[in-house]
């Protein structure tokens, strides 16, 4: 399996969590800490992304980029 | 987090320099946002960002201008097809695009709706429906479900009383000006990502100069109906697509 | 020396906006200027000009179809009769408020509501006064003759582009289908979209790379830009009272009285002015040609020459008001007019101004 990374603009998140509907190896969750907005935002709980993009590609405000080794 | 794999080589998803960086004011987790993105995208992948102009509607996206990086026009409630056809009319060289949630779309617009696609404007024509008015605070729309409650169905919709939910969408399928007709969701992967391939028809249909494309987008909306966003998705799945299915209604090869 | 037509005040209103490089024309039928539409249909000049003509769906489609053409800094117009101007006040709100030229010719009929197909003046509040919702005004142009049709087409736009608000052609039943001899001008090129980009930074004409994309819009959530948008907004119309306020003034050197007529109702009152002065009577006429701007400061001076002032209006009165606030209660003032569609005559003027400002002292 491909390994894969995302960075979250956590300061952009508003923890919706929509995107962890479409993560098929559940890399991310919402975090117990928030953001200066008040959100409890995305971050990954393990290392095992497969840089698939679901989650990007359902996230409304587009805070999600996502890395894949070639 | 393998740090190691951001490396530029590696980026296989960005957020698309056609969106502002402006943070959109929408609730979390309402699909307007991700609609943007895709229309965005779509812009960005064909190389049009410089002869696109788009309408923005009354309603919660409103605002969607300050997102949406191309020259844009804000029209009055239910006018955005008729700011369209202006717009295409005096520049046929140009991408245009109006986008209108279902207050603006099927109720006070529902003659310019209508007229534009008969007419079969060359022009690419988003449709939100999230069954309800979201910017004034929840109150029913022409699509709003049987028995749905709202702010202005407190008791659920009396189709008696209430009228009927509108499938405009089917209706204008009837229309032979229209090209390309169809009803998406972004709620899961696979639905966004072929709702992009759906806009990308939209807006491709613009260089065949034949008729009117329309994409429905069956969309949340967390806040009026009082559901946490994942909650409301499944609500959506549930109950909005028996009434408004997903598919192509019309497409004309 | 100019082509000369005998046309209607509506074909030259037509014909004016083909010649002067109109690039739109979103328009509706309704009596009495469905001309209009139907000449730019028949003389279709698409291939000759580029010039978009369309039929729309109704008055509220039009509008809304010049907004979105002015936006893009397009030349765009549309025409209706007074019901179907109604219908318009929303769109022509949010234009004015957005910021946008366009031209809009009324060839006002009789009402209220569906009234009468005959001339009237009765549109003289709704246009001069705001018309739709918030702080606006129209520039208001009132032509007299089938020529003035043809001419304030390209003033309409001239204003219309120097302010970037919507002008207005405040004709009447009479204007729009007497026939007169008109002299028309060459054709003159529309203008290109080189030149549009170049010339009109706010339209939305696809944005430039590295600059922030242009967006045209009537709405700021913000209390406090919004005022800052009126206030700009309002000090261009203090710019456009200063500046483009026009009138035209007969026999007025030596008159102790003044018509204050515009459209049909000045040509009614030149013949009135004829018959008073043969009766001895030095009456003369203050024409109002901008209704907005209103020659306010003209009849201001004239107040303190003249002995009184009638304004002559087919309507129950309208126009009278603004004449009582420029002559700030100096002389008397009165109104006569007829309403419905009725056409006053020459005489009636003339012993309205007898009765109501001679022997009514």
């Amino acid at each position: 399996m491909a390994k894969g990374t995302i960075v979250i603009d956590t300061e952009k998140c508003k923890g919706c969590a929509v995107c962890t509907t479409g993560c098929p190896a559940n890399v991310i969750a919402l975090s117990k800490k928030v953001n200066s907005k008040g959100y409890n935002y995305l971050e990954m709980q393990n290392d095992a992304c497969i840089g698939c993009a679901n989650c990007a590609i359902l996230c409304p405000d587009g805070v999600i980029t996502v890395y894949r080794e070639k | 987090m393998n740090e190691s794999i951001i490396k530029p080589e590696n980026l296989v998803y960005r957020r698309t320099p056609v969106l502002t960086d402006n943070v959109m004011h929408y609730c979390p987790g309402c699909g307007h946002g991700t609609i943007h993105r895709l229309i965005a995208e779509v812009i960005e992948e064909m190389g049009i960002q410089e002869q696109t102009i788009g309408v923005a509607p009354v309603g919660c996206s409103v605002l969607a201008y300050n997102y949406l990086d191309v020259d844009i026009q804000e029209a009055a409630h239910g006018r955005a097809p008729a700011l369209a056809t202006g717009i295409k009319r005096l520049k046929p060289d140009f991408f245009v695009f109006s986008y209108q949630g279902d207050g603006d779309l099927a109720a006070i617009g529902t003659a310019e709706t209508i007229h534009a696609c008969n007419r079969g404007e060359n022009i690419t024509m988003i449709f939100v429906n999230n069954g309800i008015y979201g910017m004034t605070g929840g109150q029913m729309a022409p699509t709003t479900l049987e028995g749905m409650k709202t702010s202005t169905s407190p008791y659920g919709r009396d189709i008696k009383m209430m009228g009927n939910p509108l499938k405009i969408t089917e209706l204008l399928a009837q229309l032979p000006g229209t090209i390309y007709v169809t009803r998406q969701a972004v709620y899961k992967p696979a639905l966004v990502r072929k709702c992009k391939t759906a806009i990308r028809k939209a807006f491709e249909n613009q260089r065949l100069n034949k008729g009117t494309s329309f994409v429905e987008v069956v969309s949340n909306c967390n806040s009026g109906w009082k559901l946490p966003p994942v909650e409301a998705n499944k609500w959506l799945e549930e109950n909005m697509l028996p009434m408004y299915p997903l598919g192509d209604i019309k497409d004309v090869k | 020396m100019k082509e000369l037509r005998l046309m209607k005040g509506n074909e030259a209103v037509a014909e004016a906006a083909i010649r002067f490089g109109v690039d739109g024309y979103f328009g509706y039928p309704i009596t009495p200027q469905s001309e209009i539409l139907e000449h730019l249909m028949a003389e279709n000049p698409y291939p000759k000009t580029g010039m978009v003509v369309l039929q729309a769906e109704s008055e509220v489609a039009s509008i809304n179809m010049v907004y979105g053409g002015a936006a893009c800094g397009k030349r765009v117009m549309t025409t209706s009769s007074s019901p179907g101007i109604s219908l318009m006040q929303e769109g022509l709100s949010y234009i004015a408020g957005a910021e946008l030229p366009c031209l809009v010719v009324n060839v006002v009929r009789g009402g209220p509501g569906l009234g009468t197909i005959q001339p009237s003046q009765a549109d003289y509040f709704q246009s001069t006064k705001g018309g739709g919702h918030g702080d606006y005004r129209l520039i208001v142009l009132a032509p007299s003759s089938v020529q003035e049709m043809y001419d304030f087409v390209g003033l309409g736009f001239d204003l219309a582009f120097k302010y970037r608000n919507p002008a207005m052609l405040l004709a009447d039943g009479v204007i729009g289908q007497v026939m007169e001899k008109v002299e028309v001008d060459d054709y003159k090129p529309r203008w290109t979209d080189e030149y549009i980009k170049k010339s009109f930074p706010w339209a939305t004409t696809g944005k430039n790379p590295n600059q922030p994309h242009v967006i045209v819009t009537s709405l700021e959530l913000d209390s406090a830009r919004q005022e800052q948008v009126n206030l700009r907004i309002q000090a261009k119309y203090r710019e456009c009272e200063k500046n483009d306020v026009r009138f035209e003034m007969l026999h007025c050197d030596d008159a102790e009285y003044i018509f204050v007529a515009y459209g049909s109702s000045a040509r009614i009152c030149q013949k009135a002015i004829e018959m008073g002065r043969e009766k001895g009577i030095k009456v003369g006429l203050l024409r109002p040609i901008t209704l907005w701007p209103f020659p306010t400061q003209i009849l201001r001076e004239l107040s303190y020459k003249v002995k009184g002032m009638l304004a002559v209006e087919m309507s129950a009165g309208q126009m009278v008001e603004d004449v009582i606030l420029a002559t700030e209660n100096r002389i008397k003032v009165e109104h006569f007019g007829r309403f419905g569609g009725i056409i006053p005559s020459p005489q009636e003027v003339v012993t309205a101004l007898e009765t109501k400002i001679i022997g009514g002292k």
